[in-house]
């Protein structure tokens, strides 16, 4: 079984939706004993860095993601919930994340661009070996503010927006997708469905 | 790049789709579920629902739709019609909404949209101007109540008035341009989207594919959203894509 884990976040359900609709059966949870038990974590996430930390680590979540993440088990982190995965963020002022890939989560530059970036952007892939290759060249939907700065080693692939903002980041079984697999239509339901079959079931 | 969107409108009533819906093989035409899948296959980039009996009615039926759709639609919804409070808007990004669109009531109690951004973040929170021009004055007036109520809101001022209450996308309709298929009121979206650093949808005069093409190579519009020419058949939102991609515009 695989946890969503449940810390009032926003788009939980809509994640759950297109798990559901997969046929991949998850769970709804903040239950430290429930989330030691699955098979792999799906971290969701939208709004404010230092907000989401905060009610994950309210809910003695931090420690036990952090010790799953150790033991082996697969972890998607979905937009807000991917920049959670890196060092730290830059968002009102500087708050710490889980740390599980080196990087850190900076604003969108200011220029011509609109902030958020909101809509529909073409992937570049980076890593052809990545089970999520397919993604190349295809569109996913993304709703942002923060982007983030990593190795080259971890992004599988990025967006053009004024910057390079890497969508898809990878470090060994942890995983951040920036963009929103559940509303990025039949390309985002592949991407999960190859999360649940090449990552979790490997 | 980021891609321009080609959004879709839909009426309803009750559960049901409303207006005449020509698709080719659906079994059931007022069916929200079937002709949001049937607007994804076209390549829809983003639905719109507005509840247009909700304002009457103090209730939201449309909920269980919002729900049923986004079971089996994975592409943003937006909701619109009716929403008054924050209890409202809860219930509708609960049943599965990423955004809500308030209209009237944004007019009536603008503290609505910097407490709704607030509480749910801007990007979720998208304000509806009905826009018309006065006959004598001449200028861009906001109207309220589904067209139906004058104010004495410019256009332009109320649109950056929402924005820096919190509203994170306009979807801004010309009634002047509304139901003439002539094309969207293109030089007001370039006022427009020069005044205001949200995203901007169009709304109101699309007809044919040309006029896709022309409001966003000539605006900074982000959107551009039809409701009667992709209901009726007129028009297929693929078609629309294919061409305004061949004029060198960014579409998915």
């Amino acid at each position: 079984m695989i946890a969503i884990i449940d810390y009032g976040a926003g788009n939980t359900f809509n994640v759950q939706k297109a798990f559901d609709f997969l046929g991949v059966e998850t769970i709804l949870t903040s239950d430290p004993k429930v989330i030691d038990q699955s098979s792999a974590l799906i971290l969701p996430g939208v709004g404010a860095f230092k907000a989401a930390m905060d009610n994950l680590q309210a809910a003695g979540l931090v420690e036990i993601i952090k010790t799953t993440v150790a033991n082996g088990k697969p972890l998607l982190g979905i937009c807000l919930g991917m920049q959670m995965l890196f060092n730290y963020s830059e968002e009102y002022g500087q708050t710490a994340g889980l740390g599980l890939i080196p990087g850190k989560v900076v604003a969108i530059p200011d220029g011509d661009l609109l902030v958020p970036q909101m809509g529909w952007n073409q992937q570049i892939l980076h890593n052809s070996s990545s089970v999520f290759k397919e993604v190349a060249n295809q569109y996913t939907y993304f709703v942002h503010s923060y982007y983030a700065q990593t190795d080259p080693q971890y992004i599988t692939s990025t967006v053009e927006y004024g910057v390079q903002v890497p969508a898809i980041v990878e470090h060994d079984q942890v995983i951040g997708m920036q963009f929103h697999p559940e509303k990025s239509g039949q390309v985002g339901l592949q991407l999960l469905k190859d999360f649940v079959e090449k990552v979790v079931t490997k | 790049m980021l891609a321009k969107r080609i959004i879709p409108c839909l009426d309803v009533d009750n559960g049901r789709v409303k207006k005449g819906v020509n698709f080719v093989n659906l079994t059931d035409v007022g069916d929200p579920v079937e002709i949001a899948r049937a607007y994804e296959q076209q390549g829809a980039d983003e639905l719109v629902f507005l509840d247009i009996t909700a304002t009457n009615q103090h209730r939201h039926p449309i909920t269980e739709t919002v729900e049923a759709v986004s079971r089996q639609v994975f592409m943003p919804l937006t909701v619109g019609g009716g929403i008054n409070t924050l209890d409202d808007i809860q219930a509708l990004l609960r049943a599965g909404a990423d955004k809500v669109s308030i209209n009237s009531a944004s007019v009536k109690n603008p503290d609505l949209i910097s407490q709704a951004a607030q509480r749910f973040g801007n990007q979720c929170v998208v304000v509806a101007i009905d826009v018309k021009t006065d006959p004598q004055s001449g200028q861009k007036l906001v109207y309220t109540h589904g067209g139906q109520q004058a104010t004495n809101l410019e256009a332009i001022a109320w649109a950056k008035e929402v924005v820096q209450r919190g509203a994170g996308e306009l979807l801004v309709t010309s009634m002047d341009h509304d139901g003439t298929k002539q094309g969207f009121d293109v030089d007001f979206y370039r006022q427009l989207t020069a005044a205001v650093e949200v995203p901007v949808i169009a709304s109101g005069g699309a007809g044919k594919v040309e006029d896709f093409a022309q409001v966003f190579l000539q605006s900074k519009v982000t959107g551009a959203l039809a409701a009667s020419v992709f209901h009726f058949g007129e028009l297929n939102i693929k078609e629309v894509k294919d061409y305004v991609r061949s004029q060198g515009v960014v579409m998915r």
